[in-house]
Parts: structure tokens; C-alpha cells; sequence
């Protein structure tokens, strides 16, 4: 058993933590660029920036390429239509529960999240189905797992993922239970949706799709990625530790509440907000809180709102933002109690 | 030969219109491309994975670009 956690301590080290990588660039740092690490004086600071933003810069750009790649392939098998046929049968907490998992592996880009729901409303889905599908999937995804696991450990990213499948579900059942099927936008039930054969994709054209996935997300995220890299090397070296802690940390019992606030109108991608995650961490903010944030970030912003609001009224819009909303500041609460069990 | 690009102007729907135009373009065919952006006209081809490719009222390919070439053989067919 020693040997076994052992061994997966090593992978994790050397494929997603890249610790080596980290020494080399510190290497570059002290011998090439000639300024030392510390944070007492401003070279240090700047030499430790720097060192930041290189070795995270590379470390998330190399992850994000290699696991987009590998979790496209097999993504590519979950088809939105397969979805629906498989959730088609089943209603109340089991539709539920499956309706989260197919979640966090059928994949599509933001824009898909409307066709998709109205195609799963005109097959008649059950609400609670619909909805954990639709909670969950922008949530949680393989390739974010991963890349959570590489800054936190594995622990945390399976609680994670256990947390917000969770969410989804427990989510879709109170929509469900609340009966707000009068609340979807009424032009969504005259609608006429047609059929598409259900074609299995060749390997071929599955291996094609994840080589596109790759170019895709990385021209569309590469930005958000320095950007946060960028801000990640400003909190690791320049604000000073108890102010982090002071406003972020445990000690404010308000931090997730303050952390949902700032995330959930904000738009980014989950790997932009990682290295914002793993600096305000290493500063002394609770995990609970860096959750909350980083999960209002990519459950919910202001232009996904704006999308949504063109299927559902009012009413239903607000039930799904509130419960998404006390969802994720309850799990800050927790995580940041139980810390001291996973980290 | 009627061809349609679906998607709703996100999801490098572009990229799949410009592809198809220089596919055509390429065989030298006659065909009428037309980008559909309605999302209510998308549904009804039952497309969930934008964009599409659509081919005499057929959907052929949806959720992914393909390549011009990978557009030639499909038409050429």
C-alpha cells in the first residue's frame, strides 16, 4: 500500500505538479536572469514573480494541451444525442444523478448550452434531469479536474468533483419538486426541434475532433491564462500575506460569501482562474473560499445569465442563479471547515 | 447543390463557412452556401452541437470543423 501511494505521490509530482520543472526555472532565474527568490527585498520579489509566472505559464499550457486532448477523444463518444436518449427513460433522483455525471462528460461550448436544453425539454425530460444536466456540465470537466489536482492534490479535486455532482443533483431535484415547467419561456414548447441520425463517430474523426478541441480552447483561453499567471505572480510576491489572510482567510467569516460576490458576474475560464487559486492558497486563503470563487467564475456569469434568460423567465432564472449561488458559498463554508482534513 | 453553415456566430462557426466556401471554391461546383444563424431555424434541423454542415437539407457534420478537404469528399460524393 506504501508502495502504491508512493508511486502515484512520484506522477503527481513529476506530470502535473512538474516540481523538476519548478527547480529548473528557478534555476534560470537565479543563474540567468541573476536575481535571487525571497520576498524580503524588491529583486527577490521580482526574481519570485518572475519564477511564478514562467513555471505556471508552462506547467497549465502543457497540461491544458496534453488533457484537452486526451479528454476530447473520449468525450467525443458522450454525444448531447446519446445524452438525451439515455435520460429520456429515467425520472426523479436516479435521472438526476445520471443527468449530473452525463454532465461532467458530454461535452460543448457555452453557446450549445441552450440547443441542448431545449432539445432535452421538447423530448420531454423530466425538469430534475434537465437541470442537473445543465448545472453540472459547466461545473465540472475532466481536464479541469485534472489540472485542480496538479495545484491541490488529489483530494481536493475529487472532493471537488464529488461536491458539485452533488450540487447538480440536489439542485435539479428542488427545480423539479418546485414544478416550474410553466417558467420555461413558452415559444420553447412551439418550437419544432428535428431529428439527427444518431452516426457513431469514427475514431478518426474523433481523434480529428480532439486535435481541434485542442486549438480551439487554447486560442480562445491563452489570454485568460497569462492574465491569470500574471495576477497569480502579482499576489504570490507583492500583497502582503496578512493582508490575504485578513480579508480571505478563515479568520473573515465572510470570505466565500465576499469570494461569490467578485466570481460569479466575472466571465473566465477555469484556467485563467487556477493560478489566481493557487497564489491567494499559498497566501493563506481558505480552500473553501478559492473553491467558491473559482466555481462562481465557471458556473455562472453575466453573459451566460443573458443566454439563459432567453429560455427560462424570471422566476426560474432567479431560482437557478439563487440555488447555484447558495450552492457554491455552502460548499466554501465546508471546505474551509474540513480543510484540515484534505490538504 | 444547396449547403447550409448552422450555428449562432460563436463556436468558430465562421471558420466552418470559410472552409466550405474555398471546398467549393477548390471542385469549382455550383452550390448556394447560406449561413443560418436563427436559433429557432437550427433547432429544426434538430443540430444540438453547433456548427453544422447541412448539405441539401441533410445534416452531415455537427459539433466540429472539418477541413476542406475532409468538405471536398463529402460534396464530391
Amino acid at each position: 500500500m506504501q508502495y502504491v501511494s508512493q508511486f502515484f505521490s512520484i506522477i503527481n509530482d513529476v506530470f502535473l505538479k512538474m516540481t523538476w520543472l519548478s527547480d529548473l526555472i528557478t534555476w534560470v532565474v537565479n543563474n540567468i536572469f541573476r536575481l535571487p527568490i525571497n520576498d524580503t527585498d524588491i529583486w527577490g520579489r521580482i526574481g519570485g514573480s518572475l519564477q511564478f509566472f514562467i513555471y505556471d505559464s508552462i506547467k497549465i499550457i502543457a497540461l491544458l494541451s496534453f488533457l484537452i486532448f486526451i479528454f476530447a477523444y473520449i468525450e467525443s463518444k458522450f454525444t448531447p444525442e446519446k445524452t438525451r436518449r439515455i435520460l429520456s427513460k429515467l425520472k426523479g433522483i436516479k435521472g438526476a444523478t445520471l443527468g449530473a455525471l452525463l454532465g461532467t462528460v458530454t461535452p460543448f461550448c457555452s453557446c450549445s448550452s441552450i440547443p441542448i436544453f431545449i432539445s432535452f425539454v421538447k423530448a420531454g425530460l423530466p425538469m430534475e434531469v434537465t437541470f442537473s444536466f445543465l448545472i453540472s456540465s459547466p461545473f465540472v470537466d475532466l481536464a479541469s479536474t485534472v489540472l485542480l489536482a496538479s495545484m491541490f492534490g488529489w483530494k481536493v479535486a475529487i472532493t471537488y468533483v464529488v461536491v458539485g455532482v452533488l450540487l447538480a443533483i440536489l439542485g435539479g431535484m428542488i427545480i423539479g419538486k418546485l414544478k416550474l415547467e410553466k417558467y420555461i419561456q413558452d415559444y420553447v414548447f412551439d418550437m419544432k426541434v428535428g431529428e439527427t441520425e444518431e452516426v457513431e463517430p469514427t475514431k478518426k474523426e474523433r481523434i480529428q475532433y480532439a486535435k481541434e478541441q485542442v486549438k480551439n480552447i487554447f486560442t480562445k483561453v491563452w489570454k485568460y491564462v497569462l492574465l491569470g499567471v500574471g495576477i497569480g505572480a502579482l499576489i504570490h510576491n507583492w500583497i502582503p500575506q496578512e493582508l490575504v489572510e485578513k480579508v480571505l482567510g478563515n479568520g473573515n467569516i465572510f470570505a466565500p460569501i465576499l469570494a461569490a460576490i467578485v466570481g460569479i458576474p466575472m466571465y473566465a475560464d477555469i484556467f485563467g482562474t487556477m493560478p489566481i487559486a493557487e497564489a491567494l492558497v499559498l497566501k493563506g486563503t481558505g480552500i473553501g473560499t478559492v473553491l467558491t470563487f473559482m466555481m462562481g467564475v465557471t458556473a455562472l456569469s453575466v453573459p451566460s445569465i443573458v443566454m439563459l434568460k432567453q429560455v427560462m423567465k424570471n422566476k426560474l432564472l432567479g431560482i437557478f442563479v439563487g440555488i447555484i449561488s447558495v450552492g457554491i458559498i455552502v460548499i466554501g463554508y465546508i471546505f474551509n471547515i474540513f480543510q484540515f482534513l484534505i490538504i | 447543390m444547396n449547403i447550409k453553415v448552422l450555428g449562432m456566430g460563436c463556436c468558430n462557426c465562421v471558420k466552418l463557412y470559410e472552409n466550405t466556401q474555398d471546398a467549393v471554391k477548390d471542385l469549382g461546383i455550383e452550390a448556394n452556401i447560406e449561413k443560418v444563424e436563427d436559433m429557432a431555424k437550427i433547432m429544426e434541423y434538430g443540430v444540438m452541437r453547433t456548427p453544422a454542415l447541412v448539405i441539401n437539407e441533410k445534416v452531415i457534420v455537427q459539433g466540429r470543423i472539418p477541413k476542406k478537404d475532409e468538405i471536398k469528399k463529402i460534396l464530391q460524393k
